[in-house]
């Protein structure tokens, strides 16, 4: 019996660039992914394209996969195929390097203007933290504190798309979650570089990265957490 | 603008939307009762003149409009086009005192 062929469109080019169109054998529980190898493998290997894990875990294969963001690695092509058509396309909002390879420099920059990393509390630890697990912070963090990185909510975000300034769903997320870790002491700080026209304050929560999320998470739901504790603070004076 | 200004715009415009909202429904509760009833424009002036609770509500309802109303205004264009310097933020409280100005002078005339 002759194969099955996906007729798949790929982006070519940088930002400049155009579509080209390949044929791949369709096989059972394929994933987008496994036809973008298949395609650099056997058809052409001068395609860029990042994967590693291939198992949902590292964040680095993010694509557009017909007209939405998604981890090539975990979706089917079943699911997202049209009459056997798939069309492949580098993540939106981000500069392409290469056909499939964006520069996600902006993106993890963003996590560091978001005061994204762990500042330990100025007194020096005597203890281990006690952190009970089903205090409200605890959680709160815990809903968070998933993200791998893909960059799909960013990709998603139209307020990325207007404000290049703008942090973005992922590196709110990840300030929220610090902003939840009793043992951080960085939170003045925090607070003062996530509030504001680019940060949470620009958020119109209207959740497509919650949506596209391929870990279920709700940036749009930190990001209220984070207008929340900023409101309090402005009430404070402590902004 | 720093990021305690715009929080506190936030904040500001946040309270001005509940304002709006309870005084929004108070003008379209007096206005369905108006045309209900059928109130000729004199029959309403002669229950709003000298009223010093109707003043300082549509005061306050002119100024929540102002604010709310010239905050969003700012953030829309802010997305929308290029002008983000601090021009944008003097514009915007020009608006929102002309605005608020305008407001004030209609319920002073309901009044007066
Ligand atoms: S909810 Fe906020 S962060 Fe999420 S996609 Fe919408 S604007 Fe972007
Ligand atoms: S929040 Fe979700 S979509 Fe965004 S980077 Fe993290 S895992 Fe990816
Ligand atoms: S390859 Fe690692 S998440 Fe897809």
């Amino acid at each position: 019996m002759r194969d099955q062929l996906l007729r798949v469109s790929v982006w070519r080019g940088a930002d400049e660039g155009r579509l080209v169109a390949y044929e791949v054998p369709a096989r059972p529980s394929q994933t987008v992914l496994d036809v973008v190898t298949y395609i650099q493998r056997r058809l052409d290997p001068s395609l860029a394209y990042r994967f590693a894990c291939r198992v949902g875990m590292c964040g680095s294969c993010a694509m557009t996969v017909n007209g939405i963001a998604r981890w090539t690695c975990r979706t089917h092509v079943e699911r997202v195929a049209k009459n056997s058509a798939i069309e492949i396309r580098p993540l939106a909002n981000l500069q392409v390097i290469r056909d499939l390879v964006t520069d996600m420099t902006p993106f993890f920059e963003k996590w560091r203007r978001a005061e994204g990393r762990f500042v330990p509390a100025t007194t020096p630890a005597r203890d281990f933290a006690k952190v009970p697990p089903a205090s409200r912070e605890r959680r709160a963090a815990d809903a968070g504190i998933e993200c791998i990185g893909c960059g799909v909510c960013y990709a998603s975000c139209d307020v990325v798309a207007w404000d290049p300034d703008y942090l973005g769903p992922a590196a709110l997320n990840r300030a929220w979650t610090l902003v939840n870790d009793v043992r951080d002491g960085g939170n003045s700080d925090r607070l003062r570089a996530v509030a504001g026209d680019a940060g949470c304050h620009a958020c119109h929560s209207h959740q497509s990265c919650a949506l596209r999320c391929p870990k279920a998470l709700d940036p749009t739901a930190s990001i209220a957490g984070l207008k929340r504790v900023a409101a309090r603070a402005t009430l404070r004076g402590e902004l | 603008m720093t990021a305690r200004g715009e929080a506190r715009l936030w904040l500001a415009q946040r309270a001005a939307g509940i304002l709006l909202a309870l005084a929004v429904a108070v003008h379209l509760a007096t206005i369905l009762y108006a045309v209900h009833r059928g109130l000729s424009a004199a029959a309403i002036l002669a229950r709003t003149r000298g009223n010093a609770a109707w003043l300082a509500f549509y005061l306050v309802f002119a100024a929540a409009a102002a604010l709310h109303g010239g905050i969003g205004l700012r953030t829309v264009i802010r997305e929308a086009t290029a002008w983000r310097d601090r021009s944008l933020d003097l514009a915007t409280a020009a608006f929102i005192v002309l605005a608020t100005l305008a407001g004030w002078r209609a319920a002073a005339a309901l009044f007066a």
